[in-house]
């Protein structure tokens, strides 16, 4: 069962990044994305973080990726492109990349210990015996240990929306702007 | 309470002796700071009472310290910088280890006693001719500044700190000469007497050198007391070479042949500067220096006789120029290095006390004819040339008076100072040998020629008529005429203290003179009378020539035009220095150092190094391409090394046992 | 067909976020679209959170999905600003090509 929904998923994955990269108008490319994300909160569930498949749906794939088609269609973007790209980002990109995935290839198949995913293993924490929800894992050490990193975090969202709000405002005609 | 008591109480009061000797240099360089940082804004008479009282101060202290030794302290006293009674190390590397040290001996208080003695005359006198000066400020600060570095040399316990004050009066020197510095002959002349003088302390140096590696110290009582111990374990070689060097030092400072060039030139400088430091005291520094280094003299008999050799020759050879000159400060320029080689050559026949003895009377004398002349210099309205002065006679009576007297004094009129003084070292060149019956018979005629000199000078400027039309409108000040009278005083009664007691008085410090040995007083009448017969007959020729008949002298002249040439020309000695040292010197800056370091090497590197960081600049450039994919694509590069580097140092995983599986 | 009952290794999931990762590198570099450039970032990001929630199963650490989460939120807001700033681009060149925005060019 795991193994086909592992099976299943990944295709998706791959299928979506590799149309990512082949489609020629950034719509299309924003959607393929979509399916990707979509299907790595898949994976998420199969590795027992439920609450980051939810907020993976939720946040990325709901409100992320909206966001980016949004900017997409105002932006009526992309003029279809047709070829592949500059030669010289391809001649040093391309070989890095062959060069990175060989390494990390190789790590990863050559390093011993990697066990197994079992189905249905919740993660449990390595110091209670109770077995608790992955929620509430989560968030007892989100908000015991790590609160002030997630107040920091919020702030930074706050400054990101401002920030946001600031570029893409249109050019100042009447100075109507005002902090 | 008598000598004694007072000595006690003085030595009980031990700080007043003892503090004492460091007042002497002190105060001049308080009052060079004084004058010389505020004086500008300070008001004149603020300014002159603190040029005056620093010297002052010094020769009262001086003053002190001779009752003190003369009522009975045995001398010499030595002070070293003691702050907790533990002198402080002025260096100390490994086994080297001088200290500032200043030594009251018999010689240092009667150099003082001149030194301070004159000063103070000279500085009195300033004030009246530098009074409408606009840097008169900073005049009295320089001349501070000199008497502060000639008290150092003097007061020196060891050749460093003597070499400290030779220095110092070569740069106060040079200040002072080139006082008017927007003349550009006084800029020149400054610069001349620097520069000679350097060349002479750089054989001073070198003996410095050589003195510190073969005796391992610098201080005056320990090298004579190593030499005197053990004569034979210096090298007689080194010795000379030592001495030989020191004698080069001595000629720059002291203008003698071959280093004396630029004390004619030094005339530039106001008069009362030539009066201090060109005739009665930092002239004197080389003659100074050998009487206190006498020892290794004593023991290197070549560089004796050398010493002798330069002076009588330099004696003969300035007096010559003298002959002819018409300035009237250069003839007493001459006339001062004429003098210097009297006192070198008593230096040569071992004669230390005779040479030191000269050396006071001639500050006498030689300050009072430099301050004479300033005056006339100074009423004539800047006048110096002895051709359109003449019947200054009855106008300027004071001078007139006390110039006659440095005249005869000079000449070796009988029971005036120079008498005792020159005819001691006659004696004394006489005795020598047959080498110094040569040596006194040049100081013979050199002194026919001293005398036919000065007279004709004194013709030229006091007697007849006036020549020219500027008449003397400057009065001259009291302050100007006070030093003039006392020093024809001293000059008269100078030498009366007799060259016997002197020399017993000095023989601790510079040795026994050698006449004293074998006193023949039949001899010695005999000797000085003729050395009067030979003034007396310089005399007839002066006024031969300048008063009976002022024609008869350009006759003369034109009569052997060459060899007036050569004497009214110096010998042409600055024209073959000029040629064979200094256009040589030049060319060599400007060509070799000027242009092959300076532009090729210097400026090629330059060049190069710019070049270098313009080319790099222009590589890197093309980086720069604001082509985001180029950008994406080289970070994409360096996040592989960077993971490539990761795994293979940092991580415990190794390709090599990874691959082996 | 028991071998559907395995197990899936963690090694696979490692691998698929390798890949996943690589194929985002490839984006980045070659699209010319600025918006397809930044979607190639996110799908790098994306595998990066794989692999960490891969890790996190395998140590039994919740601090590494908890990692997650905040590479989620910043995720979020640099969107939000990267956007705004294609945008802003976008007003000032009219071209969303990667080639043609070397303002930055010496």
């Amino acid at each position: 069962m795991h193994l086909i929904l592992f099976a299943v998923f990944a295709t998706f994955c791959l299928a979506g990044a590799i149309n990512l990269l082949v489609q020629t108008h950034p719509i299309n490319s924003a959607l393929s994305l979509i399916v990707v994300m979509t299907s790595l909160a898949v994976l998420y569930l199969l590795l027992g973080a439920e609450f980051l498949a939810a907020a993976q749906i939720i946040v990325y794939a709901g409100a992320v990726m909206v966001l980016f088609t949004f900017v997409v269609m105002l932006l009526n973007a992309g003029r279809e492109e047709r070829t592949l790209g500059s030669r010289a980002a391809a001649r040093v990109g391309f070989p890095a990349v062959v060069a990175l995935l060989a390494i990390l290839a190789t790590v990863i198949l050559r390093t011993p210990g990697l066990g197994a995913v079992h189905l249905g293993r919740d993660l449990v924490s390595a110091t209670a015996a109770t077995d608790r929800s992955n929620l509430a894992l989560l968030s007892t050490v989100l908000f015991h240990e790590l609160l002030l990193p997630f107040e920091v975090t919020s702030v930074l969202i706050l400054i990101a929306i401002l920030g946001a709000v600031a570029l893409a405002r249109p050019s100042r005609e009447e100075g109507t702007g005002s902090k | 309470m008598n000598a004694e008591q007072m000595t006690t109480v003085l030595l009980h009061h031990g700080f007043i002796i003892f503090a004492s000797l460091w007042l002497i240099p002190l105060l001049p360089f308080v009052g060079f700071l004084v004058n010389g940082v505020f004086g500008a804004r300070l008001p004149k008479w603020l300014v002159t009472a603190v040029g005056l009282l620093a010297p002052l101060g010094s020769f009262v202290v001086v003053l002190i310290d001779a009752y003190a030794a003369w009522s009975g302290v045995t001398l010499p006293v030595a002070e070293e910088l003691a702050l907790n009674h533990r002198a402080i190390d002025w260096i100390s590397v490994g086994s080297l280890h001088i200290d500032f040290t200043l030594v009251l001996d018999q010689l240092s208080l009667v150099m003082l006693l001149v030194v301070t003695g004159v000063g103070f005359l000279i500085h009195i006198y300033s004030v009246g001719y530098m009074h409408g000066d606009p840097g008169y400020a900073r005049y009295f600060s320089y001349l501070n500044l000199f008497l502060f570095f000639m008290t150092t040399l003097v007061l020196a316990g060891n050749v460093l700190v003597m070499f400290v004050g030779w220095e110092g009066v070569g740069l106060a020197s040079y200040l002072l000469i080139g006082f008017w510095f927007q003349k550009k002959t006084a800029a020149d002349a400054g610069k001349k007497a620097f520069v000679v003088n350097r060349i002479g302390d750089f054989g001073f140096l070198i003996g410095i050198f050589l003195l510190l590696a073969n005796f391992g110290t610098l201080t005056f009582s320990e090298i004579s007391a190593k030499l005197t111990a053990s004569p034979a374990a210096i090298d007689a070689g080194v010795l000379t070479a030592i001495c030989l060097c020191l004698l080069f030092g001595a000629t720059g400072k002291s203008a003698q042949l071959p280093l004396y060039i630029w004390l004619p030139d030094a005339m530039e400088g106001p008069t009362p500067v030539s009066a201090l430091i060109h005739a009665a005291t930092m002239v004197t520094a080389g003659v100074y220096m050998i009487a206190r280094t006498h020892v290794l003299f004593d023991h290197a008999p070549k560089a004796l006789a050398l010493v002798g050799i330069v002076g009588a020759a330099t004696a003969l050879f300035a007096a010559t120029i003298a002959l002819v000159q018409n300035d009237i400060k250069r003839v007493l320029a001459y006339s001062t290095i004429s003098q210097l080689g009297y006192m070198f050559l008593a230096c040569g026949v071992a004669a230390y006390s005779a040479g030191i003895f000269h050396l006071v009377t001639h500050a006498f004398f030689k300050a009072l004819l430099f301050l004479a002349a300033g005056s006339i210099i100074h009423a004539m309205g800047g006048e110096q040339d002895l051709r359109k002065m003449g019947g200054l006679r009855k106008r300027l009576p004071v001078t007139f008076w006390t110039m006659t007297i440095a005249v005869f004094t000079i000449a070796g009129c009988p029971l005036l100072a120079a008498f005792f003084s020159k005819d001691a070292i006659l004696y004394a060149a006489f005795l020598h040998g047959a080498s110094g019956r040569i040596l006194w018979f040049i100081g013979l005629m050199t002194a026919l020629l001293t005398s036919f000199y000065m007279f004709r000078l004194w013709y030229l400027a006091f007697l007849g008529e006036l020549r020219s039309e500027q008449h003397p409108h400057h009065a001259t000040p009291l302050s100007m005429l006070v030093p003039l009278v006392i020093l024809a005083l001293l000059s008269i009664g100078g030498g009366w203290i007799g060259i016997e007691r002197i020399s017993a008085y000095l023989s601790p410090s510079t040795g026994a003179l050698p006449t004293s040995a074998e006193s023949n007083p039949h001899l010695e009448l005999n000797l000085s009378l003729l050395a009067v017969a030979f003034a007396v007959v310089g005399w007839f020729f002066a006024d031969w020539l300048y008063r009976r008949r002022p024609a008869r002298a350009t006759q003369l002249a034109s009569a052997v035009p060459a060899a007036y040439q050569l004497l009214a020309n110096k010998y042409y000695v600055d024209e073959f220095y000029g040629a064979m040292f200094v256009k040589p010197l030049l060319a060599t800056s400007k060509y070799v150092l000027g242009w092959v370091i300076d532009v090729a090497i210097l400026g090629g590197i330059a060049w190069l190094l710019a070049g270098v960081a313009s080319l790099a600049g222009m590589i890197l450039q093309r980086w720069q391409s604001g082509n985001l994919r180029s950008y994406a694509a080289w970070l994409a590069l360096g996040a592989a090394a960077v993971l490539l580097f990761v795994l293979l140092h940092g991580t415990g995983f190794t390709f090599a046992t990874a691959l082996r599986h | 067909m028991t071998f559907l009952h395995h197990d899936v290794p963690l090694s696979w999931y490692l691998l698929l976020s390798a890949v996943l990762f690589s194929l985002g590198v490839v984006g980045f570099l070659i699209k010319r679209n600025l918006i397809t450039v930044f979607l190639s970032i996110e799908l790098m990001l994306n595998a990066v959170n794989l692999s960490f929630v891969t890790f996190a199963y395998q140590w039994q650490a919740v601090k590494g999905q908890i990692f997650v989460f905040f590479v989620m939120m910043v995720a979020a807001a640099e969107a939000a600003v990267g956007l705004a700033i294609i945008i802003a681009v976008f007003r000032a060149r009219a071209t969303l090509s990667v080639d043609r925005i070397d303002l930055m060019k010496l």
